[in-house]
């Protein structure tokens, strides 16, 4: 898990710096409104925690700030099936890669236009996130094998935990469960992603590795909203932040 | 770190406060479509209601029972994982080895898992049949039975219990949410079962996900049970093969991006088929 960790984020800083940088303070917001809650009458502050920002969108807490979380999760795995299936690679690929591929295309837009007609069936407009996100893929060389399955492979994993991280988040048992039913769905991904890259180099336990799957306790990983949105944040260009979020 | 929260969570009292969480999750479940209405979820499970064989076993406490129910499909799941690499089935493959070995490993640790976080209120392990009464030969046990056909029905097998637990986590969900600690857990579970069911499917030459309520190619007609349902299109009162405004989705590709749970007694009664009284 750590080699694959390491590697990710040299793959992200490679072009995304600028995006890191956005998202790493909007990471400091976090932890800074978290300061405030619990020691609000300790001054011995060196940095003062940022003011929010009234024109950031911010998730919101609770079943709506989880449902927007999954909604930009959705919203960015969406944008890059759109461009994989627009790109060269793809068009060249080899038929079960060019299925696989487009079956993940539609299932991640089929998840993103399912978050945004949930959302807007029981949430004010005012308190959606937006539905065109932005998002920065330039790290990506969408006519590169290589580049994309790994893209891919992060993706899917990220999927995996921030969905496992968000379950306990989540009040409302349908929720709860329509989000088990995207979840799995997600680790078949990453399973099927991983099982291509590692028939390639003889490694037919990649598609549930020790890097991925703890070898002593057979878990997959579960992260917290900040950790998910701080790594993605390579990738994303339209500022969020997510004060209500653990 | 994660077993340690995990087994905290497991004191007397935590336990004892969870008596009226199926009621709330009931209550719950009507709120989710402001405006759309509700789809019908089969839901957790039916506590005491129809007995099938380890039915009986359960505690009707959520939270254990739940856990009780996961810790014999991973029994089922452990066992036929350790008996299919030590039969010599898997041998002409090092490709279904590697995957069964990998397989094997998460078994084992979800049953020492579960076991742990269980404690006295632990199973114990059924005695199973993986020939179902005789109507299949995994292990080639049988002289008669050649290597292609055990093969053959060793990865079905391995298909039916991992789609099967997919499933069964996911239905137990609801009644695990009252602990944070439990829930998050058994979404760890549920996703690496993901993970090996859709490697499984790949390994017969199927897609990962399951299309409609398709058991798939050479799936025996017995383990139709594990994909009754999977065809579903309403997810919260919405039918998703309509959402978007570009081209329609095809039911086929809408019915694949989202998985369906089983209830606590539809698991029981497909794990039944594999255990002795």
């Amino acid at each position: 898990m750590k080699n694959k960790n390491v590697k990710v984020e040299n793959f992200v800083s490679k072009k995304g710096n600028k995006r890191r940088q956005f998202l790493k303070m909007s990471g400091l917001a976090i932890a800074g409104s978290g300061l405030i809650l619990s020691c609000s009458d300790d001054d011995d502050f060196t940095e003062p925690a940022p003011e929010p920002d009234p024109d950031t969108f911010d998730l919101g807490g609770g079943d709506l700030g989880v449902l927007n979380y999954a909604y930009a999760l959705e919203q960015l795995e969406a944008d890059f099936y759109t461009k994989v299936v627009n790109g060269s690679y793809w068009s060249g690929a080899a038929m079960e890669e060019k299925q696989i591929l487009e079956d993940l295309y539609n299932h991640e837009v089929n998840h993103r236009e399912f978050f945004k007609a949930a959302l807007n069936a029981n949430f004010d407009a005012e308190v959606v996130l937006p539905e065109s996100l932005e998002f920065d893929f330039s790290s990506v060389d969408f006519s590169d094998r290589d580049s994309v399955l790994e893209t891919a492979q992060l993706l899917e994993d990220t999927g995996v935990k921030a969905y496992n991280g968000a379950g306990k988040i989540i009040e409302t048992a349908a929720y709860l469960v329509i989000a088990g039913k995207i979840v799995s769905v997600e680790a078949r991904h990453a399973a099927a992603i991983r099982s291509i890259r590692g028939n390639d180099m003889n490694d037919f336990k990649l598609f549930a590795g020790d890097d991925i799957v703890d070898e002593a306790t057979g878990l997959d990983g579960a992260e917290d909203p900040s950790v998910i949105i701080n790594a993605a944040g390579g990738f994303i260009v339209t500022p969020f932040t997510a004060n209500e979020l653990p | 770190m994660n077993l340690i929260k995990f087994l905290d969570e497991f004191t007397t009292e935590s336990l004892n406060k969870k008596g009226a969480s199926r009621r709330d999750a009931f209550n719950t479940l009507s709120s989710l479509g402001k405006k759309a209405a509700i789809a019908a979820v089969p839901f957790g499970m039916a506590a005491g209601a129809n007995k099938a064989k380890a039915a009986t076993m359960y505690q009707e406490n959520d939270v254990v029972g739940a856990l009780q129910l996961a810790l014999t499909l991973e029994y089922l799941e452990a066992e036929f994982y350790m008996k299919a690499l030590d039969s010599g089935v898997l041998g002409n493959s090092p490709r279904a080895e590697a995957i069964y070995q990998q397989i094997s490993k998460h078994e084992d640790a979800h049953v020492a898992l579960l076991q742990g976080a269980l404690g006295s209120n632990s199973v114990d392990s059924p005695e199973f049949d993986f020939t179902v009464q005789g109507t299949f030969d995994p292990f080639m046990e049988d002289a008669n039975t050649t290597q292609e056909t055990a093969y053959a029905q060793l990865l079905a097998l391995a298909q039916a219990f991992e789609d099967t637990g997919v499933r069964a986590y996911k239905g137990q969900a609801g009644n695990v949410m009252t602990d944070a600690g439990v829930l998050t857990t058994a979404l760890q579970i549920h996703s690496v079962e993901a993970r090996h069911t859709s490697e499984i499917r790949r390994l017969r030459g199927l897609d990962g996900w399951i299309t409609l309520a398709e058991r798939g190619m050479g799936m025996p007609e017995a383990t139709q049970p594990v994909y009754n349902g999977e065809d579903n299109l309403m997810q919260g009162g919405v039918d998703v093969s309509t959402l978007g405004n570009g081209e329609p989705f095809t039911a086929e590709a809408s019915s694949q991006a989202y998985d369906e749970i089983l209830t606590g007694d539809e698991a029981t009664t497909i794990a039944s088929l594999f255990i002795v009284e």
